[in-house]
């Protein structure tokens, strides 16, 4: 098992025909053949997209359309930031179960829009200003390098996108490997929090042990760490690695990712690091450990 | 990107809201036509500067008894001469670190009889995703303190967007500030318009701190804080053109230019990172080991050529940076864009500090090749915790 998604997922993607989209496509086909199996483009319907390696997927000029020809059941949104709120709009009205928007630089009111739709969708979205999620030697979706993977038995999950490649890279070298791995994204609104992604980790029982990496700004750490301590009183409890990105970044101010900032006294490492210890989390101080510190807790 | 609050006001007053008058000045010349205009006899008169804590705040060249950056006159003489003292002066604040900031600008503004004092702010509510309303009865105070000594007298009210404020939304508002007669009739316009107002402007914070009760029973906006949403200002010419680039970093400014995400910081070790959750975790790994970070700097997912050889020359300007630690893992990133930009940046500008490279990801053989061949006086690092030793030990 993994979460999300597996060999069977078959992805459209919303913005193929865009530079990003159209590397990152060629990226994943190539990936353990991951089923890319259309694009979207308004004006291009009817067209063909092609590979630098002669691949070849159908254009399509809605998500609906693209959904029904292929029997879909999964989107990743390349497209620009201003229409990328729309674009994830169209799919959840196309009701695409699994939405992944990797696009970065969206407005938050426009994900204050996008999360009211969600609330009444049959949609999950993972993401915005994320890198995707992979499931090791049978989907990836977004822009992880797939090379670092190995198939094993570690859930990952991440607010950074290029902290999930370090705790990737560091499971495979410790020889643990990984079930999947999710980047739920550095903005302030997104679809997908961190109990989303550890209530799936606790019920799949191929992940045998999970690492969460969270950063200043918000509560999603703290209100993780609740539901870890709730879920452990009922018995579902998985030995569990951490890291908070941010100890050194200054009050007030935005460390790239639009969420990460410390404000009205709320959001800082300290509290966050504080809660996952409490909830159990071995917390690495550095984040060049995050494979030796699981494998410290896996020992006992 | 921040506003000074005469902008802020203005911008409001545009959406109904009440606020006093007022004119900002830029020398001590304007002072007398600018406090005529006002009805008096009471005048503020306010530095405007991108800061808060100005009331509290110290004037550097000024004594210890000088007051503060936010004075009250009772003639527009007494106006007149406070303009004349704090203009061109520097204003420390809570907010401004020791460096503070000089005052270039000010805001003369007529009084109010004050009542009560209130606490308003909109932003967005993270935990559940929507723009929410943050009123507490405790104004004028520093909300952060009063989050944490009594979080019982803060309330915060979600707003749906699908329905906009609702007149439930303005009832629990009023009644969270306990608001009759003319006040409470003033609430429902006044919070609606604010939420209008944060919501098409695109704002990430409208702090009014305090709003006020007039003696009178009245609302007004007595103070006001602004920040927009840098994600979306691409669809607000008007707001871009707020932007008053002296009260922000030279370094930064030059960042914006090529879309990198920077911010200075006080330490030594100058960082180029891909990711800002990296670009953090790089900053922290360095403290970790005994020095402090000079920079965070996220070069992005799409980073051209041009672009890394923009972020190199930023850090190598910045005279404080003694050893600089480039950590790039590659996603959408690719290593060898990165060495390529290294490369040329240190062909430009030359490299008279230390300089660690961390390579991982894709293309990371092309990237590491490119930098082996260019004969330069880089120090490979294996991985982040090798990275962050060797450069430490290489500033010493």
């Amino acid at each position: 098992m993994s979460i999300l998604v597996d060999k069977n997922t078959k992805i459209i993607v919303q913005g193929l025909t865009g530079k990003t989209g159209t590397f990152h496509t060629e990226q994943a086909l190539r990936y353990h053949g991951t089923q890319m199996v259309a694009g979207v483009h308004p004006k291009k319907g009817g067209e063909s997209w092609t590979g630098s390696e002669g691949e070849t997927l159908p254009i399509f000029a809605s998500v609906a359309e693209a959904k029904e020809a292929t029997g879909a059941d999964a989107s990743v949104v390349y497209v620009p930031p201003a229409g990328a709120a729309a674009a994830i709009i169209e799919a959840i009205e196309a009701e695409i179960p699994f939405i992944v928007c990797i696009t970065e630089g969206i407005p938050v009111s426009d994900m204050v829009t996008v999360k009211a739709r969600l609330e009444t969708s049959k949609s999950r979205l993972l993401g915005p200003n994320c890198p995707g999620i992979l499931t090791p030697n049978e989907c990836k979706i977004g822009i992880m390098p797939g090379n670092i993977f190995k198939k094993g038995n570690v859930g990952i999950v991440s607010r950074s996108g290029t902290l999930t490649y370090e705790a990737v890279f560091q499971t495979t070298n410790a020889g643990l490997g990984q079930s999947t791995a999710v980047g739920i994204g550095g903005d302030p609104v997104k679809g997908t929090e961190f109990i989303d992604v550890l209530e799936l980790f606790l019920a799949d029982d191929e992940t045998q042990s999970i690492i969460m990496i969270g950063e200043i700004g918000g509560s999603a750490e703290e209100d993780a760490a609740q539901f870890l301590l709730d879920e452990a009183k009922r018995g579902r409890k998985k030995p569990m690695a951490g890291f908070i990105a941010g100890r050194t970044a200054p009050k007030g101010r935005t460390m790239g990712h639009a969420g990460a900032v410390v404000s009205g006294g709320k959001g800082n490492a300290e509290s966050k690091i504080a809660a996952m210890e409490r909830a159990g989390i071995r917390v690495s101080p550095s984040p060049a450990r995050l494979g030796t510190t699981l494998l410290e807790v896996l020992k006992g | 990107m921040n506003i000074h609050e005469y902008q802020a006001k203005e911008l409001l007053k545009g959406f109904g809201a009440p606020v006093a008058k007022g004119v900002a000045i830029t020398s001590a010349d304007e002072a007398e036509a600018a406090a005529r205009q006002l009805p008096g006899p009471l005048y503020v008169v306010k530095s405007q500067i991108h800061a808060g804590g100005r009331g509290k705040g110290k004037f550097k060249e000024l004594g210890p008894d000088a007051k503060g950056g936010v004075r009250l006159a009772k003639s527009v003489e007494e106006a007149v001469a406070h303009a004349k003292e704090m203009l061109g002066n520097t204003l420390v604040t809570a907010q401004t670190g020791d460096a503070g900031k000089q005052v270039n600008r000010l805001y003369i503004e007529d009084g109010a009889d004050i009542d009560r004092e209130l606490y308003l702010s909109l932003l967005v509510d993270r935990s559940v995703g929507r723009v929410a309303f943050v009123v507490s009865t405790e104004g004028g105070m520093d909300i952060e303190a009063v989050a944490h000594d009594t979080p019982e007298k803060i309330v915060t009210v979600a707003i749906d967007p699908l329905t906009g404020v609702t007149e439930a939304d303005v009832a629990r508002i009023s009644d969270a500030y306990g608001l009759q007669g003319a006040a409470r009739e003033d609430g429902k316009s006044l919070f609606p318009a604010l939420y209008k107002a944060f919501v098409e402007k695109d704002m990430s914070l409208l702090e009014v701190n305090p709003l006020i009760v007039m003696t009178d029973g009245h609302l007004r906006v007595l103070d006001a804080k602004v920040s927009f949403d840098g994600n979306a200002l691409f669809r607000h010419e008007d707001v871009k053109a707020l932007r008053d680039t002296t009260e922000e970093d030279a370094k930064e400014i030059e960042a914006s230019k090529y879309d990198l995400a920077y911010v200075a910081l006080d330490g030594d070790i100058g960082c180029m990172v891909n990711g800002a959750g990296l670009a953090m975790a790089t900053m922290d790994i360095i403290k970790l080991y005994g020095k402090e970070p000079a920079n965070f700097l996220d070069v992005g997912g799409g980073a051209s050529k041009e672009k890394v050889t923009a972020a190199f020359k930023i850090i190598t300007a910045d005279p404080n940076v003694k050893g600089i630690l480039v950590n790039i893992f590659g996603g959408i990133m690719r290593c060898d864009v990165i060495a390529e930009g290294v490369v040329a940046a240190v062909k430009d500008v030359g490299l008279t500090v230390p300089l660690v490279v961390r390579l991982e990801g894709t293309n990371v053989e092309k990237g590491k090749a490119i930098l082996n061949e260019s004969g330069l006086a880089i120090t490979a690092a294996d991985d982040l915790d090798d990275a962050a030793k060797k450069i430490v030990a290489a500033v010493g």
